[in-house]
This record gives structure tokens, sequence and C-alpha cells, in this order.
């Protein structure tokens, strides 16, 4: 069996982040890491993985899309155990909204042909939750997003996952594409083995071309949608942030008091 | 203008915000039609009619029924490729989402998201979406039709216009990837677990607890404020605490006086469920956490430092 994760290169979730007024698209210059919510996609397909009689027999190949450098942090995937890395690096890929990025990263899985596709629940740059229906879509298979439990038996997956009203199970034969929720487990930190490991493990990087995707497929020329403007949002009245020094409490039962909710 | 709303309803009754999209297509003017899509829906058009739609689609098929995403997919296209709608909207829901991006593939029709408003200007369609966890508003477009949007949950309020919808049944074909997924139980809306929506203060829990047992740190800060105990999803999926004390787009929508965020990041799905609260304060270790964007009161700590200590002040100012 294959496991695909599709995991993006993201700006560090602890950087300032914004959006260069030039170009109106995210700075990226940046410190980038892999996105964390890729990371529950990546400890699901250890997972199942693991589970499985044989987990030689089960290949976990990460898949992203993104800018060269975005290989350095996806050996993070492969320091926690996953097979290979799959690169799609491009420079006509830029500014590429969800009409093309969905098209890049679908020709890159067609080619792994994969059982099974994971995705996170969110990149934390674009806070879509979207791509996976329009990768699922393109590549024709069955979809089941936000998962908070995944099982996999008889050449099927199940999921369970919440909506606005509760808990659906959604069952689906393989091959599929599963999207996960950031509950659904608590990845494991690599080991000293596993990073020293990753550097020899198998990294790929294609050209949109080497896929047989054409350049205006993808970038600005193959998006739909553009930015006109940036702006600030609405201020919503004075915030107040302090360090703890002891006297947070202290600060918090002043406040409250001042404000007479309490 | 022709725009084409779709309408997701659950247990026999139109959602909320789906009735608020309509209204706001409405007041954009042009043509606005919805579609409804389920097995026994056709009764629901009506309504649809008295919150602005002229003409409501609808599909009643058993294949239809349960609310996954990849049939409603065949239908929207087989929908508007008898064309004339230029623009399609959708409130933001689980399979709202799904629906909108999958269509985005198929039809290669460029998709925004999150938006908060959209307004004719300069004659063309623009969006407003708030990004980067709300610290910016961008004003976003469309280069082609039809122009796909998904509207942030409990933007638009719905209001009754009095009008009536024809009512176009329509019969899409379904492709077979479409049909392999399968609802095995399909969700219901549980009445069991504490009721939030009328506190006046709410403490909610995220996963920064460490572990369900910590929940108690919360409930006891709760106790003493004469408040209720919710809970960020992420907690919730993972077991720690009911599904019915969970915050945001996906649970509850609350605005009480005061609400004590502890151990949550902030994110825009739990923001959508509080953002109307009288009071916000939020104790999280990381200072960049989003909640700090929009927290009246934020303290950057550890929360077993500081819950119980607050808790005891709180306590003992009751007290005196
Ligand atoms: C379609 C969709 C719908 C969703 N609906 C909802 C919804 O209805 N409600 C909802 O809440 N979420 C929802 N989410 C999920 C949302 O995007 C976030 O993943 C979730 O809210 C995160 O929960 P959290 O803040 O508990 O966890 P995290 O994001 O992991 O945040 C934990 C925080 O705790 C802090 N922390 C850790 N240790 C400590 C400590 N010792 N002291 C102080 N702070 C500490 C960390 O700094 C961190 O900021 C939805 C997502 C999607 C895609
Ligand atoms: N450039 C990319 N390369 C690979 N996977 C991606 C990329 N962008 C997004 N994803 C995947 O799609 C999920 C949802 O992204 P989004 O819809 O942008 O929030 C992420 O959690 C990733 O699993």
């Amino acid at each position: 069996m294959k496991i695909a994760v599709c995991a993006k290169y993201v700006p560090e979730a602890t950087a300032q982040r914004r959006l260069d007024p030039q170009t109106m698209r995210l700075d990226r210059s940046g410190e980038g890491a892999l996105n964390q919510f890729d990371v529950h996609a990546v400890e699901e397909a250890l997972k199942l993985k693991e589970a499985g009689p044989e987990a030689e027999a089960v290949e976990v190949v990460i898949v992203s899309l993104g800018p060269e450098r975005a290989l350095e942090a996806m050996r993070k995937a492969l320091a926690m155990g996953a097979d290979r890395v799959v690169l799609v690096s491009d420079e006509g890929a830029a500014g590429s909204d969800l009409v093309a990025t969905s098209r890049a990263l679908a020709a890159a899985l067609e080619r792994e042909g994969a059982d099974l596709v994971l995705f996170g629940q969110q990149a934390n740059d674009s806070d879509g939750a979207v791509l996976w229906a329009a990768v699922a879509d393109r590549l024709q298979r069955p979809l089941i997003s936000q998962v908070a439990e995944l099982a996999h038996e008889n050449g099927k997956v199940r999921g369970k996952r919440q909506t606005e009203f509760g808990y659906d199970v959604i069952e689906a034969p393989l091959p599929a594409v599963v999207a996960v929720s950031d509950a659904i487990n608590e990845p494991r930190y690599p080991s000293l083995k596993g990073i020293m490991g990753a550097k020899k493990k198998p990294q790929e990087t294609v050209s949109l071309g080497d896929l047989g995707v054409s350049a205006d497929e993808v970038g600005e020329a193959g998006s739909r949608t553009e930015v006109y403007a940036l702006g600030e949002p609405p201020a919503r009245g004075d915030t107040v942030k302090i360090e703890d020094d002891g006297s947070g409490a202290e600060k918090i039962l002043e406040f409250l008091q001042e404000k007479k909710a309490i | 203008m022709k725009s084409l709303v779709f309408l997701e309803h659950h247990e026999g009754k139109l959602q909320k915000d789906s009735l608020g999209v309509l209204g706001k297509a409405a007041g954009l003017g042009g043509e606005v039609e919805a579609v409804l899509l389920g097995d026994g829906v056709e009764g629901l058009a009506a309504e649809a009619g008295r919150h602005g739609a002229s003409r409501v689609h609808v599909a009643d098929d058993v294949l239809l029924a349960a609310p996954l995403p990849q049939p409603r997919v065949d239908a929207l296209e087989s929908l508007l490729g008898e064309g004339g709608h230029d623009t399609v909207l959708f409130a933001a829901s689980v399979l709202s989402a799904d629906v909108a991006a999958g269509l985005a593939a198929r039809l290669d029709a460029g998709l925004n998201w999150d938006l908060t408003d959209l307004a004719e200007e300069d004659g063309r369609l623009v969006g407003k979406r708030p990004a980067l966890g709300d610290s910016i508003y961008v004003d976003v477009g469309w280069t082609s039709e039809p122009r796909l949007a998904l509207i942030r949950s409990g933007t638009f309020e719905p209001a009754e216009t009095g009008g009536s919808a024809e009512v176009v049944k329509i019969e899409p074909r379904l492709q077979d990837f479409s049909l392999a997924a399968r609802m095995v139980e399909q969700a219901h809306e549980e009445s069991e677990g504490p009721s939030i929506e009328d506190a006046d203060v709410i403490v909610a829990g995220g996963r920064g607890l460490g572990g369900p047992e910590s929940f108690a740190l919360v409930e006891e800060l709760a106790k003493a404020l004469g408040g209720a105990v919710a809970a960020t999803r992420a907690v919730v999926d993972a077991g720690w605490y009911p599904y019915a004390a969970q915050v945001g787009q996906t649970g509850k929508t609350v605005s009480p006086k005061l609400y004590v965020g502890v151990g949550i990041s902030g994110a825009i799905q739990h923001k959508v469920g509080m953002q109307s609260s009288g009071v916000i304060v939020a104790i999280n270790k990381d200072p960049n956490a989003p909640i700090f964007e929009y927290a009246d009161f934020g303290v950057v700590g550890d929360l077993h430092e500081i819950v119980p200590k607050l808790t005891e002040l709180v306590r003992a100012r009751k007290a005196a």
C-alpha cells in the first residue's frame, strides 16, 4: 500500500506574517516550516503503516508544492518516519490559487498513484481548509474531510468527523482522499536516529513540465482569483497584552473589576 | 448579475446562514436564484422564496439524502452548465466548503473563501476577506465566471422580503466516484450536555490544558465566576470534553458578558463563535497566539500558574 501525505511549507507559526504590498502575496522571505496541521497527517500515515501486518510493505510519500527550500522543512516528516519526499517546485507556480494549486498537486498525486491521500486540517497561511475537495475532484476519488478518527480495513477507510450538527461516520473504498483534524493524534517527535537517517532518504524535486502541467495552468495564469487591495481590519477597540511576571492573575482581576465584569 | 445560492438544510430546516447569504445576494441586486439538493426537500423552497429567491432549483433524490459533498458537485455542475449564473454563493460549513472547492476544480472556477462581505465596486464584484488571523483585510476578486464564494459563518442575518419562488425540478446525473463515499452514521442535533448559550460568563478551555484532567482548572474558575465551561473543537475531537460545550463554527455561537479563553490559540473557526462576547480575556503562553489580536485583556503566561491563582482571587473577592 502507498500513502501520500500532502504537506505545505508555510511561514514559521511564531513569525510575524505580512502580505507584501507590492505583489499582494504572502511575504515568504522569513523562516519556514512544515505546516503543523500537516504533521498530524504525517503521524496518521505512520500509524496506519505501523498498524498493518507488514509495515515495510507500506510506503509513506510526502507530496508538496512549494519553493526549493521547502525540501529542508519536509525532512521533518522523513525524520518522523516517512519514506520519501516529492517536491513540486517551479517558478511558474508562484501565486497559484485553489484552481491552479489543485491542478499541480493532482498531477503529482496521479503520478504516485497512492491508495490513500492524506491532507492536514488547513494551511496556517491560507486558512482555506478546502484544497482536498478540489484535489479529490480532479483525481475522481471519494473524499472524507475533517476526520478526527480514522480506521482502515478491508480496502476501506472509515472516518468520524465533526459537522455543525455533531459527528458523522463516513466510509469510502480505496483509493480515497482523507483530510484529518488537528485532534486526530499526538504527533511523535523525530528521534535522533530518525533525524540522522532523514537526509539519506529519497528526496526528489520535480518541475511542472515533468508532470505534464503546462505553464498557463498554474501560477497567476492558471488562477481564477485575484487580490485587488490590502487594508487594515476595523479595530475592535483597545486590546491589552501583558507578560505574566507572577502578577498575571491579579492583573486579570483588576481588569475584570474595572470593566465591572465581576 | 445572476446569482445562485446553495441552500443547506438539516432535519427539514433551512440553515440560518444560507438564508442570510440569500438575503445578501438579494441586496446585491440582479436575479437571485437558489438550489436545494436533498431527498424530500421541495417543501423548503417556499421559505427560500420569502428570503429573496425568485426561483429555486430542486433535486429530490435518495442519492442526495446524506449531506455528502461529491454528488452535490455533480448536481451543481449540470445546473450551471445550463448557463446563466455568473456567481455562486455558499454559506461556509463543513459540507459547503467541500462542495464549493470540488466545484471550483470541476469548472476551473475561482473560489474565494472566508468572505465577510461582498460589494459591487467599479462595476466588478469584490469580496472582503480578513486574512492572516484577521490581522489584515484583503479585497479579492475573480478573473472568470462563474465566481464562487464561501461566506464566513454568522456573517449575514436572514431577512424576510415576502417574495415567492418558482420551483424548477432538476434531475442531475451523478457520477460513480461521487457516490463511492457512504454515510454510515449521520450526525443529529444532540440535546444532552450543558447549555452554554445563555451563560453570562464562559470560561473556555483548549488544547493548551494538556489533557482532559486539566479541565478541572477551567471548571473551578467557571464555578468561582458563576459561569459555564466551554471548549474548542480540538479538545472535543480529542474526547476531552463534550461536543455540546463547543464554541465556534461547528459548535455554538455565544455572546456572554465575559469570556475567558484558557490555552486556546484563537483560530478563526473558534472566533466566529465568541467574537460578540462583551469582554474577552485570554491566557496563553504564546505571545503570537491569534487570540491576542482580539482579546480585550491578554496575559502571556502558563495557565497552570495563572488559572488556579485567579480562581483563588475571585473566590476571595466574592467572599469579601
Ligand atoms: C471547518 C472547520 C471548522 C472548525 N470549527 C471549529 C469550532 O467550531 N470551534 C473551534 O474551537 N475550532 C474549530 N475548528 C478548529 C480550529 O481551526 C482550531 O484547530 C482549534 O480551534 C484549535 O483549538 P485550540 O485552540 O484548543 O488548540 P491549539 O490551536 O493547539 O492551541 C492551543 C494553545 O494553547 C497554548 N498553550 C499551550 N500550553 C499552554 C500553557 N501551559 N499555558 C498557556 N497556554 C498554553 C498554545 O500556545 C496554543 O496557542 C474548525 C476547523 C475547521 C477546518
Ligand atoms: N502547496 C501545498 N503542497 C502540498 N499540500 C498542500 C499545499 N497547500 C495545502 N496543502 C494541503 O492541503 C491542506 C489544506 O490546505 P488549505 O485548503 O490551503 O487550508 C493542508 O493542510 C495540506 O495538507
